[in-house]
């Protein structure tokens, strides 16, 4: 595994990184700051957090892959496997994702706000960290054309954000004469940017004015049950899309 | 050493490999030769694991290619056009090959970056480099660790004068050491002295595999180029017969012209 090493090196020349976390870090530090009550900058923060990190974790992924292809090219050449040669360009991508996100986020949450919804924002930060960076690599392995995989990646980033909510709001009013609640559950799990969302929303007390439908969500949710419903949910999110990855790096011809 | 077995190959509608076998053994040099797009880096690819076959089989010393990546320690791979990291030195390059692959191997093999004078240059980024010197880098970390066999596709197609001929010499003594090389050239003059036997690849399929000395017989030619030339020209469908050792179905003649064709214009250098 001395390949992360190089992975990594090469994660850290290109600043980008360095940027992500001083970018992580001025905001926690604004919200922070201008805020007295914490558990509204932390609200402030996930509502931040829930856009940036999953924009940043897929583009940065999909670039540093295409950009590590010679590097790719150059190892499969060498007594190295493909599974063990994908697995070390990941783990240097999300270790260096989640190390900025942790030293951007992590450290203000713990300074300032260190109690449960805080807690669950940084686990939150970390699993879509890993969920976007390995649909990244999946999308990245199949896509063999730079821009397009960018593209795919940025649409696929625009999916979970933004059109999944219109779909959701569009059936929620569509339908508002039954009862939708435990469908709703169903749909939650289907984006993991709103799983991560709901996860830190019940750990405050704001999930009361979320009305029958956060009811239902505390109630179940709330419960150990839901905690771990939600998270294994996430796991299975980040999980899925690379073991996708691997099958499909296994197969490629370079 | 090597035993390829019908490997086939499709890239889309082109059948890049069809049905192609040979085996290969220790103390050969065997050139590749063929027209572009014949199928010859394809071969070479699939030999690294680079490229999967869609059917048949490689063995390497006994063993499966697809089941462990450890036969490439005993491998030298010289790529057509070196890609490597823009951003690293060609020092750090090294460094780190050294360092992924020295629990495999005890000595270095350090004469080709001396004969190159290389290290007058490791302090330089890769990116800023000409295509000559990334060749050299290229051919360098394709000996470095002493494999025992050296896969080396176009190695001269860049390289000035001297550094071919400096190649050229280390091939020969890694040949005579009992290595088995495998190079593709489309300048014949460059391979009669390197090699001992020629596969000759067409649309992806096995045309020959023959010795020089067999080729060199059947044509009544002192020189590999114009043996080749002959096979090639002269339309010999006798000849080819008596060529085929693998039990390849000589072109027909209307294939064949097509072959003189293109392979003509690459003879006369």
């Amino acid at each position: 595994m001395k390949i992360i090493r190089y992975v990594l090196y090469d994660i850290l020349r290109s600043r980008m990184i360095i940027g992500y976390t001083a970018f992580l870090l001025l905001v926690s530090a604004a919200l922070f700051a201008t805020e007295t009550n914490a558990s509204k900058s932390i609200l402030n923060l996930l509502n931040i957090v829930l856009i940036v990190v999953p924009l940043v974790s897929i583009v940065f992924t999909t670039i540093h892959y295409y950009n590590s292809y010679q590097f790719i090219e150059l190892m499969l050449a060498q007594p190295i496997e493909r599974m063990k040669l994908l697995l070390s360009e990941f783990l240097g991508v999300i270790l260096s994702l989640s190390a900025a996100f942790l030293i951007g986020i992590g450290l203000p949450v713990l300074l300032f706000s260190a109690d449960g919804s805080g807690i669950s924002l940084l686990i939150s930060g970390i699993l879509l960290t890993f969920i976007f960076s390995s649909i990244a690599f999946w999308v990245a392995a199949i896509t063999q054309d730079k821009a397009k995989g960018i593209g795919v990646t940025l649409l696929l980033w625009f999916y979970f954000s933004l059109i999944y909510d219109f779909i959701v709001l569009f059936l929620m009013f569509t339908f508002s004469d039954y009862p939708l609640e435990k469908a709703m559950l169903g749909f939650t799990a289907l984006n993991p940017i709103d799983l991560g969302r709901v996860f830190v929303m019940l750990q405050m007390d704001v999930s009361a004015l979320m009305g029958y439908t956060g009811a239902v969500y505390k109630q179940f949710f709330g419960s150990a049950l839901g905690m771990f419903f939600a998270l294994g949910v996430m796991i299975m999110w980040a999980v899925v899309p690379l073991f996708l990855a691997i099958r499909v790096f296994k197969k490629k011809d370079f | 050493m090597i035993e390829i077995k019908n490997i086939t190959k499709q890239f889309g509608k082109l059948k890049a490999l069809d049905t192609v076998s040979a085996n290969f053994t220790e103390g050969q040099a065997i050139s590749l030769i063929g027209p572009n797009g014949s199928g010859k880096t394809t071969l070479i690819k699939c030999l690294l694991g680079m490229v999967i076959p869609d059917a048949g089989t490689i063995h390497f010393k006994g063993s499966d290619v697809t089941t462990s990546c450890d036969y490439r320690r005993d491998m030298g791979y010289m790529p057509q056009i070196g890609r490597y990291p823009d951003n690293m030195r060609i020092s750090q390059i090294f460094d780190m090959m050294i360092d992924l692959r020295k629990n495999y191997t005890t000595q270095l093999d350090e004469e080709l970056i001396n004969a190159f004078d290389l290290r007058k240059q490791f302090d330089k980024p890769m990116r800023t480099l000409s295509g000559g010197t990334i060749q050299k880098v290229s051919a360098c970390l394709a000996f470095l660790f002493d494999p025992s066999v050296l896969i080396l596709d176009e190695p001269t197609a860049s390289l000035d004068p001297v550094a071919s001929e400096v190649l050229k010499n280390k091939v020969l003594k890694e040949k005579n050491k009992g290595k088995l090389i495998l190079m593709t050239s489309h300048i014949l003059s460059d391979l009669e002295e390197m090699t001992t036997d020629i596969v000759y690849l067409q649309d992806g399929k096995l045309q020959f595999f023959k010795s020089v000395e067999a080729l060199k017989a059947a044509t009544n030619e002192q020189r590999l180029a114009k043996a080749i030339a002959s096979v090639m020209s002269k339309g010999i469908q006798v000849q080819m017969n008596g060529m085929n050792g693998n039990g390849h179905t000589p072109p027909s003649p209307k294939e064949f012209s097509r072959t003189v064709n293109r392979r003509e214009m690459t003879i006369k250098i």
